[in-house]
């Protein structure tokens, strides 16, 4: 079977899936699950460009990811006027005294021959700089905090609709992963996994506690939306006839209704980046791309710059990461970065990938679809298992309420072994890509 | 004097001594991962939760212990579990090198191959350990829980600062310099430890000399696991039992074995400390240091906090991208990925 029509096939199966599941639980589920699908197919077609076109080994897409959710809080939460007045001038002076510290550093660094002493000056140099810095940070943060912390207690953001924070996301992504790329990229593979892993978990650690900007913890709920609220809908003429047409409640119906909007809109975005995705990978620059991954050595002695590819794509692949991560933020309605975790957001867009089939598109978007559908499905299916398999302990064995309160979590080994299966037996994945010669 | 004294002990009861213990921990972590480098050639990322399932098995069989009324006071009952636990581990370890890691072996796949199978294996573990002992912390230590106490110091000493070591600590440092004297013993003096160093410098050489690789494999897995029992283990004693935060140790573990110059043992013990020491020293405040040692005004407001705890795993970070860029081979001169 060629490639093309096992991929139809697939994808055939898998919108049948999410029909049996909107016919047989019910179609809110269904179009909740897709919406989670579609944002799936996004994040793991940027780690797909990072893995699959040029072979980085990426093992901090949550940090990315997190990065593109902050983005929907600065963009779309109105700013808080109070916290501006009391900590901006201090933020003011702080953003200066960075300046300068760094100022001075790269001077004092051209000024002196290479060697020992320069490292150990810019050493005693960086110290000195990150204190001064917090002499107008500390009080900076702390009087932003204070701003009715229940509430607020932090800057807010800056008030736009909520869709300009997409772009933005993967803006903010994008340059983080530039700042990444220049230290970690010349690292080979295993190093370089370490060091995406370990930048994703200060990611994190600075979302968490620097509540002056993100709120922290205490999360931020409330998210403007770009598509209309439920109650509102049901209070509109036109929708309670639409419903009434229809023969369901207008409380189903809007809610059904809010996540086809949803699904519209995400849908858009990954047909988007899709077709750039696949312009880019049959392009000249995409044949660059899998020379570099296949052999780094015999691509430079032709002229490629690896470092500069694999750094560009490496910030491509974030961006498209941060976007996903925007949208997985607008879609929940709350920035919560205490539910960040890596095998969710990391290592489960890996699975999507290799499944999928690195290196094809279409394969990382498959991916994307079967490993959150079967994620979110193994769950009730775990329950399920689990209950029939304890069924013969009695009604109130606390093995039995045990096993079943936590067979939820079988579906983390459930992905390990379709991670491994597909690996081992299949392992170019579901699609692989396809070579031209 | 008695301030300086005073100082001392200070940073002793809230530095030195949680940092050795720390260091130990690390130490034992480091060793198991620097030798699966040196043998199987990759990075395993499961073996944090490796840990996790090997403590989760000591766990459980100290629950029994503590029913059955068994223990060994003053010491902890899970070093009576410890056995199991090691047991349990090695047969984890060589179930899944022989049903995940043997087929790449055998087709000399990349390296990087290896390492997606890890995390798969990774996933697997996760999984398995949530389900029976749930993602909740879970506390197993019993026994005294202090070897010195914070009175007994200052009646001792009369100094107004007090010096606390706990058992755990105490139990941490024993163990790890027993383990780590028993594995140099066997490393430099017994006939498979020198298989296992000359397959790990260079597999060609040692097999024409009739080195066994599915033997020095099997010592590499046994070795790896128990050594992953017994850190995860006095971690847990030290700190408390979650399965997450086994999974986040991987990341100092990591930069452990680095630093040290990863594939050399004697580089994962000193790149453990390193980390351990760097991580507690850089977030400890020290106003309290200062003002025993400085007049009260000139010692800042603040706490003189360099970093807050919240960061701490940037200075695993920082101190693994130095050590990168600075001296990629690691202290002791290890292999270079």
């Amino acid at each position: 079977m060629t490639v093309n029509r096992r991929a139809c096939l697939l994808f055939a199966l898998m919108a049948a899936a999410l029909l049996a599941v909107g016919f047989g639980q019910s179609w809110s589920l269904s179009l909740t699950i897709l919406n989670l699908c579609l944002i799936s197919a996004i994040m793991s077609l940027g780690l797909n460009m990072q893995w699959g076109y040029a072979g980085l080994f990426n093992v901090g897409v949550m940090g990315f990811a997190a990065l593109g959710g902050v983005a929907a809080v600065l963009v779309s939460q109105p700013p808080v006027p109070a916290a501006w007045s009391a900590g901006a001038g201090d933020l003011g002076l702080t953003v200066l005294a960075l300046i300068a510290t760094i100022a001075v550093i790269v001077m004092v660094r051209r000024a002196m021959p290479k060697g020992p002493l320069r490292a150990a000056v810019t050493f005693v140099l960086a110290i000195a700089g990150y204190g001064f810095v917090r002499i107008f940070f500390d009080p900076a943060t702390e009087a932003i905090e204070a701003v009715d912390p229940s509430k607020s207690g932090y800057l807010g953001g800056l008030g736009l609709p909520v869709i300009i924070a997409w772009p933005v996301g993967g803006l903010i992504a994008a340059g983080a992963a530039w700042m990444v790329g220049k230290i970690a990229l010349g690292l080979r593979a295993d190093y370089l996994a370490i060091a995406t892993l370990g930048i994703s978990e200060i990611v994190l650690a600075m979302l968490k506690h620097e509540d002056w900007l993100t709120r922290g913890v205490k999360n931020v709920a409330g998210l403007a939306r770009p598509v209309p609220y439920e109650i509102e809908l049901q209070t509109t003429e036109w929708f309670l006839a639409l419903s009434q047409t229809l023969g369901v409640s207008p409380t189903e119906a809007s809610s059904v209704f809010v996540k086809l909007c949803y699904a519209l809109l995400f849908t858009a975005v990954l047909l988007a980046v899709l077709w750039l995705a696949e312009k880019a990978l049959h392009s000249p620059w995409g044949r660059m791309m899998r020379a570099i991954r296949d052999n780094e050595i015999s691509a430079e002695a032709m002229g490629k710059d690896v470092t500069r590819r694999h750094l560009q794509i490496f910030v491509l692949g974030a961006a498209v990461v941060g976007l996903a991560g925007a949208m997985l933020v607008t879609l929940d309605g709350q920035f919560t970065p205490g539910t960040y975790n890596p095998l969710r957001y990391t290592f489960l867009i890996w699975v999507m990938v290799i499944v999928g089939g690195s290196g094809n598109n279409w394969g990382a978007v498959l991916g994307g679809f079967l490993v959150w559908f079967v994620w979110v499905e193994a769950e009730p299916a775990g329950l399920w298992l689990m209950d029939m398999a304890t069924a013969g302990m009695g009604a109130d064995s606390p093995l039995r309420a045990h096993l079943i309160e936590s067979a939820p979590h079988m579906r983390l080994f459930v992905m390990g072994l379709i991670l491994l299966l597909v690996l081992r037996f299949s392992p170019r994945g579901l699609l692989p890509a396809q070579t031209r010669h | 004097m008695e301030d300086l004294l005073n100082a001392i002990v200070l940073l002793c009861n809230f530095v030195i001594v949680p940092a050795l213990a720390y260091g130990a921990q690390l130490a034992l972590g480091a060793l198991g991962v620097t030798l699966i480098y040196g043998i199987l050639r990759f990075s395993n990322f499961a073996h944090g939760d490796l840990m996790a399932f090997a403590t989760m098995i000591v766990i459980l069989v100290t629950w029994v212990l503590q029913d059955a009324g068994i223990g060994i006071a003053p010491l902890p009952t899970a070093l009576l579990a410890l056995p199991v636990g090691i047991l349990g581990a090695i047969a984890i370890s060589l179930v899944t090198d022989r049903w995940v890691y043997r087929f790449y072996r055998e087709r000399k796949s990349a390296p990087v191959t290896f390492v997606i199978a890890s995390i798969g294996v990774m996933f697997m573990l996760n999984g398995i350990v949530r389900v029976v002992i749930g993602p909740d912390d879970q506390s197993f230590a019993d026994g005294s829980r202090f070897l010195l106490e914070v009175g007994e110091f200052r009646e001792w000493t009369g100094l107004k600062e007090g010096l606390a070591i706990k058992m755990s600590q105490a139990l941490t440092l024993a163990v790890a310099v027993l383990c780590v004297g028993a594995l140099f013993y066997f490393l430099q003096r017994t006939r498979a430890g020198k298989a296992m160093r000359a397959y790990s410098d260079n597999e060609d050489l040692a097999l024409l000399s009739g080195v066994d690789p599915a033997r020095v494999v099997f010592y590499a897995w046994v070795i790896a696991a128990a050594l992953a029992t017994i850190a995860g283990t006095l971690y847990g004693l030290d700190k408390s039992f979650k399965p997450f935060t086994y999974f986040q140790l991987l990341l100092p573990i990591f930069a452990a074995a680095i630093v040290g110059g990863i594939g050399q043992p004697l580089g994962a013990i000193v790149g453990g400390f390193i980390v351990a020491f760097s991580e507690v020293m850089i977030t400890y405040a020290y106003r309290k240091f200062l003002l025993y040692l400085l007049p009260q005004e000139w010692v800042p407001d603040g706490l003189v906090q360099l970093l807050s705890t919240d960061y701490k795993f940037a200075i695993s970070f920082v101190i693994l991208v130095v050590v990168l860029l600075v001296r990629p081979t690691g202290v002791f001169r290890g292999k270079v990925i």
